[in-house]
């Protein structure tokens, strides 16, 4: 089905979304990757608050190239979402409802999906040039001292994306490459 | 005895940083169409699409085809008779790889130390590989290499009783445990013989032949074309989505080996398999 969503997503839209689902998302997403994920969640251990309230938010596995002048962003495909396997179910507990990504999900990560009601989805890995051109709107909310793996929020229109995992743990990743497989 | 500038060397690399991150190589860039008119799956000649799409914009635009610009990976050969003048050598090819990061808006990737990892914001150091040879020209290639695909890559100290079975089953346990994750469609580089670490500069070296060339060894051609079929016979397809197209081509570089092993490394690329070379 070919969905365009809007962010906020919350529990409840998230349910309805199907591993398959060609979506567009439109709104704010925010940028996290290894080190942003680690101190977040280092931080909040020791009490200190998460620099985006996570609830409803859509995070996307990302650090951007430099922006060119005159343009929003610079190159901005997904990264590898495995490595931040250690830290979804948190973040997923903490409110989030939404990963952007590429590659396989732990099971850890697939059970708070769907205890919590999370979606999972893939964008076109090696793509960055041309994801960028849906980016409208570019700032660091914080970390600003690691770069390119600050927390960046994103103003997106129609960024291209798939359900791969989706809230009751239906997965493109192994139920799709079954069919082609000689 | 020739004598070389080392800003020379700086100015070359600076160009090849910039230019092997925004323009695709037209090897990689052929197999990408050839594979979009083969795929079955209709996600996947999709995403084909769109790979070739991103490449048109990225050299239009003069950015980098995928944000992860990499770690530089400099492969040097130096002519015996070439003397290099007006400083460190290894500090001009950092020079050029800071100058090539800068001005080419690419992406500071690396960290100092592996643990502390703090940023040093211009991309250096770079990963340099000198090889001395016979004459007086010097020459350079530049394969900047993204991590999501290094980190699929995987050393195997075969015994030589695995023989050519167990090394054909290693590449494909390699790149069926990949999966997803290296943004497959990939390019394979294979490193046979050597030592521990000789087995993995093979196989990155493998990685610089274009996409389809022929090991002049018969039985390491065959070995080429029969694991090119297997892999693409595995179903992963583009992303990791299902199709027949998973990697677009496999290379392998040999070497002599010690008679107690078979050392075995697989380098594991992306369909953004970057290089840029020129000679002085």
């Amino acid at each position: 089905m070919n969905i365009s969503l809007q962010t906020p997503i919350t529990r409840e839209k998230a349910r309805e979304l199907k591993a398959g689902d060609i979506v567009t998302i439109t709104g704010v997403i925010y940028t996290a990757r290894d080190a942003a994920h680690k101190r977040m969640l280092d931080n909040y251990e020791k009490g200190i608050p998460l620099p985006v309230d996570l609830t409803d938010q859509a995070i996307y596995f990302a650090g951007p190239a430099p922006a060119k002048p005159g343009e929003p962003i610079g190159s901005v495909g997904p990264t590898t979402s495995y490595r931040m396997d250690a830290y979804s179910p948190k973040t997923i507990e903490l409110g989030l409802t939404c990963m952007i990504g590429k590659g396989a999900r732990s099971q850890a990560v697939i059970d708070a999906m769907k205890k919590y009601g999370a979606v999972y989805i893939g964008a076109v890995g090696g793509a960055g040039a041309l994801l960028s051109t849906c980016v409208k709107k570019c700032e660091v909310v914080d970390y600003e001292d690691l770069g390119s793996e600050a927390i960046h929020r994103l103003e997106v229109e129609n960024f291209p994306g798939i359900v791969i995992i989706d809230s009751e743990g239906n997965n493109l990743y192994e139920s799709e490459p079954q069919k082609y497989r000689k | 005895m020739r004598e070389i500038d080392v800003s020379q060397i700086t100015e070359a690399v600076k160009n090849m940083c910039i230019n092997a991150n925004c323009c695709l190589n037209s090897d990689v860039y052929s197999a990408l169409e050839n594979a979009r008119n083969c795929e079955k799956s209709e996600i996947g000649k999709n995403i084909l699409s769109q790979l070739i799409e991103n490449a048109d914009l990225a050299k239009d635009k003069m950015k980098p085809i995928c944000q992860d610009t990499g770690m530089a990976v400099i492969f040097m050969d130096i002519g015996q008779e070439v003397h290099f003048r007006g400083g460190s050598l290894t500090e001009a090819v950092n020079e050029g790889v800071r100058q090539g990061y800068k001005e080419g808006y690419l992406r500071k990737s690396v960290v100092e130390d592996p643990l502390i990892r703090v940023n040093t914001k211009d991309n250096t150091p770079a990963i340099i590989h000198y090889n001395i040879v016979e004459g007086d020209r010097v020459h350079i290639e530049v394969a900047p290499k993204g991590f999501g695909s290094e980190n699929m890559s995987k050393v195997y100290m075969l015994k030589p009783s695995d023989g050519i079975e167990g090394v054909k089953n290693a590449v494909i346990d390699c790149i069926e445990k990949a999966g997803p994750n290296p943004c497959p469609p990939m390019v394979v580089g294979v490193g046979i013989g050597g030592n521990f670490e000789m087995c993995t500069l093979l196989a990155k070296k493998a990685l610089l032949r274009p996409i389809g060339s022929k090991s002049p060894k018969k039985h390491i051609r065959e070995m080429e074309e029969e694991l090119l079929r297997r892999a693409n016979d595995l179903g992963i397809g583009p992303q990791g989505l299902g199709g027949n197209t998973t990697i677009l081509g496999l290379n392998i570089e040999t070497y002599a080996t010690h008679i107690a092993g078979l050392p075995l490394a697989v380098n594991i690329s992306c369909h953004v398999t970057r290089h840029s070379e020129c000679e002085l």
